[in-house]
């Protein structure tokens, strides 16, 4: 559906910009969860086809006609893949956004200036 | 200002990146060659019911592999940057009903995910899955009470065990098949399709990635816990 596929690149554009102008350091994580939804809503949609059914083939799928009635199953099992990995590296950041806390007592990026140039 | 139309000018570039993209985009009537040889090859060749879990555990099990070693050093850092300082925290003491529904539902959702991840190559679910569901049970336990400590030693042995077996499964693929079948599930017997007892060492497989995503995701909710 062209219309998910438009809906994924909104949450996108929405992330980036959000990742760009907040100050917040959790805000900003947020913002990379969001880009992470978009992606994945675009991958999914790229290997929907239309009238067809789940890759899982049980009663409702034809077996010696299985490929003409279900969906792509390659991009589903890539989101799967993404999905975990975006959990894992948004913890990562979360702890290191619970270090900088402690350490400066504040969350705004502006206090951060180490590495600005 | 300036800054302001920096991002702004960022997000129209990004935009009109996109739009070629979504101008030429158009859906596919067929399958692929590649996804046609995968749907397949998991009826034929490994009997395997969900094409995602023969995908996501047999086709691409490398990937898989470097997957769960992403989680266990996204886990390491984790647990190098929280290090717990054995404080207790004051809190509000929570209320009768959160214990007790805690308690009830901690065996009910263990259960699920483990039925989630033993069924991985039948229904739609697998290890990844059941073991975050696992996660979700040690997550109420915390709710619960701020305070409570998990036994560490229990989640690294777990965790450590089916890591390595997970490899072992794989290196067993290729001393007995083959030099090309590192992850080859046709080492144990296939079974008939659409069965508990089939596609051969993908139920293993996964309920080995589903304990270790389990054990992973706990140690990162208790770090975090402390905090």
């Amino acid at each position: 559906m062209i219309f998910s596929i438009i809906l994924g690149f909104l949450l996108l554009i929405i992330g980036i910009y959000g990742m760009l102008t907040q100050k917040n350091l959790i805000k900003i994580v947020i913002g990379f969860s969001i880009v992470d939804t978009g992606t994945h809503i675009i991958i999914v949609s790229i290997g929907y086809l239309r009238n067809r059914t789940a890759p899982i083939l049980d009663g409702a799928v034809d077996l010696a006609n299985a490929t003409k009635q279900v969906v792509d199953p390659i991009p589903s099992a890539l989101v799967l893949t993404a999905i975990v990995i975006g959990l894992a590296v948004t913890a990562l950041m979360l702890s290191f956004v619970i270090k900088l806390y402690q350490k400066n007592k504040s969350l705004s990026i502006d206090d951060y200036q180490e590495l600005k140039w | 200002m300036i800054k302001r139309m920096f991002i702004w000018l960022a997000l129209l570039g990004l935009i009109l990146m996109f739009l070629p993209f979504l101008r030429d985009f158009d859906f596919h009537k067929e399958l692929g060659d590649l996804s046609s040889q995968y749907i397949q090859g998991s009826i034929d060749d490994i009997k395997t019911q969900n094409v995602v879990t023969s995908v996501v555990v047999t086709y691409r099990g490398l990937d898989t592999l470097g997957e769960v070693t992403v989680l266990f050093l996204a886990t390491a850092g984790v647990g190098f940057l929280l290090r717990k300082k054995n404080k207790i925290l004051k809190s509000r003491v929570s209320s009768e009903l959160l214990q007790t529904g805690s308690q009830f539902l901690f065996v009910l959702i263990i259960l699920t995910g483990i039925y989630i991840f033993t069924h991985g190559h039948l229904t739609p679910g697998g290890g990844f899955q059941g073991g975050v569901l696992i996660t979700t049970a040690f997550l109420l336990l915390i709710l619960a009470d701020v305070n409570l400590k998990f036994n560490h030693s229990i989640l690294l042995v777990v965790e450590s065990f089916s890591g390595a077996f997970y490899v072992l499964i794989g290196l067993l693929g290729i001393l007995l098949i083959g030099i090309n079948s590192f992850l080859d599930p046709t080492i144990m017997p296939l079974g008939s399709f659409g069965k508990l007892i089939s596609a051969g060492a993908i139920p293993v497989i996964y309920s080995l990635v589903g304990l270790k995503v389990g054990s992973e995701l706990t140690t990162i909710l208790d770090k975090m816990g402390g905090e």
